[in-house]
């Protein structure tokens, strides 16, 4: 069994006075895509703000390559190898699409050059001196996964990738998800589109009340169908 | 002799230059305030009072090490930055969670407590900075004679202003810093130092403020209440070309500068008013300023 790349263990996070994390615990293996399934406001995004220390309080553990995050600062999260894509994309307005791409340093090697960039998303070179903002949502979101792989960040926490695509597009991302797997990377999904996450992910995790309730494998997702949509309220 | 409107040609050259000159002082504070406004919010009330401090850092430099004018345009804005960053670490650091107003408040205190211990240290009397041997004398023009010195303030100050502005607009540093003004949440998280990178904004900001200052000293006195006077006028500039627009408030300085020059030839009496007068025309029309990017 591949090593546990991302240990979680009775993670709290607290935004101002309420208490949104309550003791979450899981862990992703290196080359794993690994889900958060859960309704809305059960705490899944949290959780990847709170990995990346982006949340004013937090408390627990998380340990990531065997070094303990909980009180590291972002940058230095971000130094450790895990990236991160935020829900909105973070398209920076005032930086066109080169400047979007190329704004995270490198931090280790083995990130993607360039040229293979390029290669999987050829929108990004058309468009290259775009202003960001300017591209239309599928690129944005493409733009947004593209400028972490570059940087040598082996986790890539992905918030919502698909949120407000169309089929079309969700499809690309979902087969650009897969490529990236392929290449070594690990990635920490969350997802509001179960159907799309079951084509992708190793193993789910459902959360409920900024906790995670349960656990399943892939394999025996046809069989916890009924189970998850109780869960999920689809 | 020729006469445009009754004035005669070389009075109105003479003004032109004049205001050119005071035009690129402005370009130079208001250049600092628009990159710390830009970068932390902070409406920098303290710039006048670093520009003070650049101008006695070349006195005193002078005066005890006999260390000269171009040496100073080196040392006394890195001194300042120093100081700069100083502050930003200890104190106005605390203010970029909290209303821009507070900010404001926080650095015009800053800004009293530095004029006060200068002007307690060495009174009120301006103290007199010789050009420096290299810039003395003028050179005839055909139509005027051009001060040398005036002529390098112009072109000193343009080429900074050049300066920052293509770090800030063209290169990857400057990149960074315009994204952490949009989410500095998320460039820290990509492992960029975004606390240690605001710091040097603000030291860079002082920097401009103390070299604006060595230029200013030969020309204007070097007196602790030379930034105050300034500084009014700069900061109607900065509102006027949109606050945090670089290249709107190198504009309107050069701009700014010359009218209040004209001005003074046609209508004296109105010459300290001329740029509040365009001041609130500009915010009647444009409330975001000429460049401003209006959020």
């Amino acid at each position: 069994m591949p090593e546990t790349l991302l240990n979680v263990k009775g993670l709290n996070a607290w935004y101002d006075e309420s208490h949104v994390l309550h003791g979450v615990d899981f862990n992703v293996r290196a080359g794993e895509i690994v889900t958060l399934l859960g309704r809305n406001g059960a705490g899944k995004s949290t959780t990847l703000k709170s990995i990346m220390g982006l949340i004013p309080r937090r408390a627990g553990s998380v340990v990531y390559s065997g070094k303990e995050l909980i009180n590291a600062r972002p940058d230095q999260i971000g130094n450790a190898g895990i990236a991160f894509c935020p829900e909105d994309r973070g398209i920076f307005r005032s930086l066109n699409v080169t400047e979007n791409l190329m704004l995270p340093p490198v931090i280790a090697p083995g990130g993607l050059d360039l040229q293979t960039i390029y290669t999987l998303f050829p929108n990004l070179k058309e468009r290259a001196s775009s202003q960001g903002t300017m591209l239309s949502g599928g690129e944005q979101q493409m733009l947004a996964i593209a400028r972490i792989l570059r940087t040598g960040a082996r986790l890539l926490l992905l918030d919502e990738p698909t949120e407000g695509l169309a089929p079309v597009i969700v499809q690309q991302i979902g087969a650009m998800i897969r490529e990236i797997k392929k290449r070594g990377f690990t990635v920490l999904l969350v997802e509001q589109n179960f159907t799309f996450a079951a084509t992708l992910a190793d193993r789910h995790y459902v959360m409920e009340h900024g906790r995670i309730i349960d656990e399943i494998g892939n394999e025996n997702l046809h069989s916890a169908t009924g189970k998850l949509h109780a869960y999920l309220g689809v | 002799m020729f006469t445009v409107f009754g004035i005669p040609l070389q009075l109105l050259n003479g003004q032109l230059l004049l205001g050119l000159v005071n035009g690129a002082f402005y370009a130079l504070l208001s250049l600092g305030l628009a990159v710390i406004f830009g970068m932390l919010g902070i409406i920098n009330f303290a710039h006048g009072a670093l520009y003070m401090m650049g101008a006695f850092v070349a006195y005193l430099l002078l005066e005890n090490f006999n260390i000269g004018y171009w040496w100073a345009l080196l040392l006394a804005p890195l001194t300042v930055a120093l100081f700069g960053a100083l502050m930003e670490r200890l104190i106005i650091r605390r203010m970029y969670k909290v209303d821009h107003v507070y900010g404001l408040l926080l650095t015009f205190a800053l800004a009293m407590i530095i004029q006060g211990v200068f002007r307690l240290l060495f009174n009120n009397a301006g103290l007199p900075y010789r050009i420096p041997a290299e810039l003395q004398g003028s050179i005839n023009l055909g139509f005027m004679f051009m001060p040398i010195y005036r002529a390098w303030v112009v072109v000193a100050a343009l080429a900074v202003c050049f300066t920052t502005w293509f770090v800030i607009e063209r290169t990857s540093l400057g990149a960074r810093l315009r994204a952490a003004t949009e989410s500095a949440a998320l460039v820290q998280s990509f492992g960029v130092n975004v606390p240690r990178m605001i710091l040097l904004t603000y030291a860079g900001g002082a920097a401009l403020a103390a070299f604006a200052g060595v230029l200013a000293a030969p020309v204007y006195s070097v007196n602790a209440n030379m930034g105050e006077n300034f500084m009014i006028t700069v900061f109607a500039i900065v509102v006027i070309g949109g606050m945090g627009s670089i290249l709107g408030s190198v504009v309107a300085s050069i701009f700014l500068g010359m009218a209040e020059g004209l001005t003074k030839l046609f209508y004296p009496e109105a010459s300290a008013l001329v740029i509040f007068v365009v001041m609130i025309i500009v915010l009647m029309t444009k409330p975001s300023g000429l460049f401003g990017k209006g959020h």
